[in-house]
C-alpha cells in the first residue's frame, strides 16, 4: 500500500536521506502493530506522523528513539543501521507523550539533566539551560518543583529538556496534547520557529490533522500500521491517494465513480471532465470533492441538482447539506441558502480529485 | 459523622486498658524505687542514671553498633535483592516477593534454631568444612552469628518497602533518562535510586527498630553472656527482678526509637520538598 510520491509536489529533496526506515515491522504478542514502514526523513525536515489513535505512531517513534526493537526491518542513520544501538547512544531526544519529567528535580535540574550527563562545563550548562528555559517561556520558574507546574508548563519543560541537548533529531509525541487551543497555537508557532532557528529534524506525532497541515514540511498519514500517503501538506490535502486519507484530512465528499478514460470520470449518472489520467479505462475509482470547492448555482447551470437539506453557521462559513437523488453533498460557502431551496451544484475539472478505490476501509 | 464517634468508645476503653495503662505503669516504675510493691514507693531518677554506668553503657553502645551494622548489611543485600526482583516481569515479581516473605510466616524462635543447627560446632557449615578438609570454625556465640541471625530476620522488612518504591517508578522516567544520554549505571544512580529513597527510609526505619529491640536472636546465637538492650531489659524483668531499672531502660529505648523515627520522617519530608 505504501507508495512514495516523495519527489512529487513542491518539497523536492534530492540530497541523501538522513534517517531511513526500511520495512519496519513490530509485533506485540499476536498483534502486528506495524506492517512494514518505509520512510525517508531528511535533514532539517519537519515530518509529522498523522493517524488515528492506535495506528502505531508512538511505536514508530519509540523504535527510532531506541526504546523498542523492531521485529524486522532496519533503521538507518546516515546509512548506518542503528536498530541495535542502545537508546542512550543515539543522537536523538524525545518529548514524551506524558512528559516523563523527573519529579525529584526542579525545573532547572530537569532541563540540565542531559548536559550534566555529558559532563559539560558548569557555567556552560547554566548558560544553556537558562537560555532554553527562557525560550520556552518559563523564565523565573527555574527553582519550581515540576510537580507544581500546570500541564502546559510541564510540557514546555519537557520540550526544553530535550532541545537543550541540541540533538540531530527531536522526536515529539503529541507534545501539545494537553494545551488549550490558544496556548497550543502559540506553541505551534514557537516550535516551528525553534525548529527553523536551531535547524534540527523534527519527527512530530499528532492525531490533529490541522496541526499536522500547518506545521509540517512532510506529512505521513498512517492507518493500522500502514503508511497511507507521504507528501507535503498541500499534496495530502489536495491530492489524497485514497479514501482513508481523504476522509481523515478534513471533510470531503467521497464518491464512488468510474474512470471512463483519461480526463473523463463518471459518477451520479453524469460524465465530468477532470484533470486526472493514468487509470485504466472504465476502472472503478473514487472521487474526492472538497466542500469548499463546490459552488451552489441555479439549477439550469448545473448537472447535479438537489434541495438544501440543512444549513449550519460555522463561524466563517456555512456548512450546507444538499440532498440529490444519489447522495448528500457537503458544501462550504459564505453565502446563505434557505433550507428547501432547489439548487444546482457546480465544480471545475480541477476540483475533482480521482483516487484508487480501496475496498478495505 | 458525629454520631459514629460513639462507636469508637469501646475501642478507646481497650486502648487505655492495654496500651496506655501499662505504659503509665512503666513510667511509674522507672521513676520509683521499691521493686514491684506499689505500697511504699519513693520517687527517684537513679534508675535512669544507672544506665550511665560502664557495664550498662557498653550494652547500649554494643546494641547501637550491632543495630547499625545489621541495618547496613540489610540495606546492601535488601536493595540488591529488591532491584533484581524488580527487573523481572510482573508474575515472577509477585512470586519472588512471596518467597521473600515466607520466613516471616515462621516463628522467630524456630528460625533462630535453624541457624543454630547450621552454625553450631557440629552443624551444617562445620560438617562441610571438615568434609573439605578444613579445620572446623567456631561460629556460634560470636558477633557474626548474631549478625547473620539479625540480618536474615530483618531482610524482608528491607526488601519489601524498597521493592514497592522501585516498582512504582514510571518506566518512562527510565526511558527519559536513557534518552538524555544516561547509561544503565548513571540511570540507576540518578533516577532509580533517587526514586527509591522513600522505600529505603522505610526499610531502614523498620529494620533498625527490629534490631535494636531484639532479644531472642542475641540470646540464642550470642549465648548467655551476650547482652543487647533487649536482653538487658529481659534480664532485669525476668531474672534480676529489678523492674525499676528495667522500666527505665525500656523508656530510654522507646525514646531512642521515637527520636530515630522522627529524624527519618524529617529527612523523608525534606526530600519531598
Ligand atoms: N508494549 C506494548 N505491548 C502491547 N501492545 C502495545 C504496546 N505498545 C503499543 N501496543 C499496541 O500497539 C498499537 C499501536 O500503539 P501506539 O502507541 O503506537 O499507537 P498511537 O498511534 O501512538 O496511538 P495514540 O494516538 O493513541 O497515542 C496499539 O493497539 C497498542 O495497544
Ligand atoms: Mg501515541
Amino acid at each position: 500500500m505504501a507508495r512514495h510520491p516523495f519527489f512529487k509536489g513542491k518539497g523536492i529533496k534530492l540530497e541523501k536521506a538522513f534517517i531511513e526506515l526500511k520495512g519496519l515491522t513490530k509485533t506485540f504478542g499476536a498483534q502486528q502493530v506495524l506492517k512494514g514502514i518505509d520512510l525517508s526523513i531528511h535533514r532539517n525536515e519537519f515530518l509529522t506522523l498523522l493517524g488515528p489513535s492506535g495506528c502505531g505512531k508512538t511505536t514508530t517513534l519509540r523504535m527510532i528513539a531506541g526504546f523498542e526493537e523492531p521485529t524486522s526491518g532496519e533503521i538507518l542513520f546516515d546509512g548506518i543501521d542503528i536498530s541495535k544501538v542502545p537508546a542512550y547512544k543515539r543522537e536523538v531526544n524525545t518529548v514524551f507523550q506524558r512528559y516523563a519529567l523527573f519529579p525529584f528535580l526542579n525545573v532547572y535540574d530537569n532541563v540540565a539533566f542531559g548536559l550534566k550527563i555529558k559532563k559539560m562545563d558548569q557555567s556552560m550548562i547554566r548558560h544553556k539551560v537558562l537560555h532554553m528555559i527562557e525560550l520556552v517561556g518559563l523564565a523565573g520558574f527555574e527553582d519550581r518543583a515540576v510537580t507544581s507546574l500546570s500541564g502546559g508548563q510541564q510540557q514546555r519543560v519537557a520540550i526544553a529538556r530535550a532541545l537543550v541537548n541540541e540533538p540531530k533529531v527531536l522526536l515529539l509525541d503529541e507534545p501539545l496534547g494537553a494545551l488549550d487551543a490558544k496556548l497550543r497555537k502559540g506553541m505551534q508557532t514557537e516550535l516551528k520557529k525553534i525548529q527553523k532557528e536551531v535547524g534540527i529534524t523534527f519527527i512530530f506525532v499528532t492525531h490533529d490533522q490541522e496541526e499536522a497541515l500547518t506545521m509540517s514540511d512532510t506529512v505521513v498519514v498512517m492507518n493500522e500500521g500502514v503508511i497511507q500517503q507521504v507528501g507535503t501538506p498541500e499534496d495530502i490535502y489536495n491530492e489524497p491517494e485514497n479514501r482513508f486519507v481523504a476522509s481523515f484530512i478534513g471533510e470531503s465528499n467521497i464518491i464512488e465513480a468510474v474512470m471512463k478514460k483519461d480526463l473523463l470520470v463518471s459518477f451520479d449518472g453524469f460524465d465530468f471532465e477532470c484533470v486526472d489520467k493514468g487509470f485504466k479505462d472504465n476502472e472503478n475509482v473514487e472521487v474526492v470533492i472538497r466542500p469548499e470547492d463546490i459552488d451552489i448555482v441555479k439549477q439550469k447551470h448545473a448537472k447535479l441538482v438537489g434541495v438544501v437539506k440543512s444549513i449550519t453557521f460555522m463561524g466563517v462559513h456555512h456548512e450546507i447539506v444538499v440532498e440529490t437523488s444519489e447522495r448528500d453533498y457537503l458544501v462550504h460557502t459564505t453565502d446563505y441558502f434557505e433550507p428547501g431551496l432547489e439548487v444546482g451544484l457546480s465544480f471545475e475539472p480541477d476540483d475533482i480529485h480521482v483516487m484508487y478505490r480501496m475496498d478495505w476501509v | 459523622m458525629k454520631h459514629f464517634s460513639k462507636l469508637v468508645r469501646p475501642y478507646l476503653v481497650w486502648m487505655v486498658l492495654i496500651v496506655v495503662l501499662p505504659l503509665l505503669l512503666i513510667v511509674l516504675y522507672s521513676l520509683t524505687t521499691g521493686g514491684n510493691e506499689l505500697v511504699n514507693i519513693s520517687f527517684t531518677l537513679d534508675n535512669f542514671k544507672k544506665i550511665g554506668e560502664p557495664v550498662y553503657f557498653d550494652v547500649l553502645k554494643k546494641s547501637f553498633t550491632l543495630g547499625i551494622a545489621s541495618v547496613l548489611i540489610c540495606l546492601v543485600c535488601g536493595y540488591t535483592l529488591a532491584y533484581i526482583i524488580s527487573r523481572q516481569n510482573e508474575g515472577i515479581q509477585d512470586l519472588l516477593i512471596l518467597f521473600v516473605t515466607i520466613p516471616m510466616w515462621i516463628n522467630t524462635l524456630l528460625r533462630t534454631y535453624a541457624w543454630i543447627s547450621i552454625l553450631s560446632d557440629n552443624g551444617l557449615v562445620n560438617k562441610l568444612l571438615v568434609l573439605l578438609g578444613f579445620a572446623p570454625a567456631n561460629l556460634m556465640y560470636t558477633d557474626i552469628a548474631v549478625l547473620l541471625g539479625l540480618v536474615s530476620d530483618m531482610l524482608p522488612f528491607m526488601v519489601i518497602p524498597i521493592h514497592t518504591s522501585i516498582r512504582k517508578i514510571d518506566p518512562s522516567l527510565i526511558e527519559a533518562s536513557h534518552d538524555l544520554g544516561a547509561d544503565n549505571i548513571q540511570t540507576f544512580i540518578k533516577v532509580i535510586f533517587k526514586m527509591s529513597i522513600p522505600g529505603v527510609i522505610n526499610g531502614v526505619m523498620m529494620t533498625f527498630l527490629l534490631s535494636i529491640s531484639t532479644f531472642v536472636i542475641p540470646k540464642l546465637l550470642g549465648g548467655g553472656q551476650y547482652m543487647l538492650i533487649g536482653n538487658l531489659i529481659e534480664t532485669q524483668f525476668i531474672s534480676v527482678g529489678n523492674w525499676n531499672f528495667g522500666s527505665a531502660t525500656s523508656i530510654i529505648l522507646t525514646l531512642i526509637i521515637i527520636i530515630g523515627m522522627s529524624l527519618m520522617r524529617k529527612f523523608d519530608r525534606e526530600k519531598e520538598d
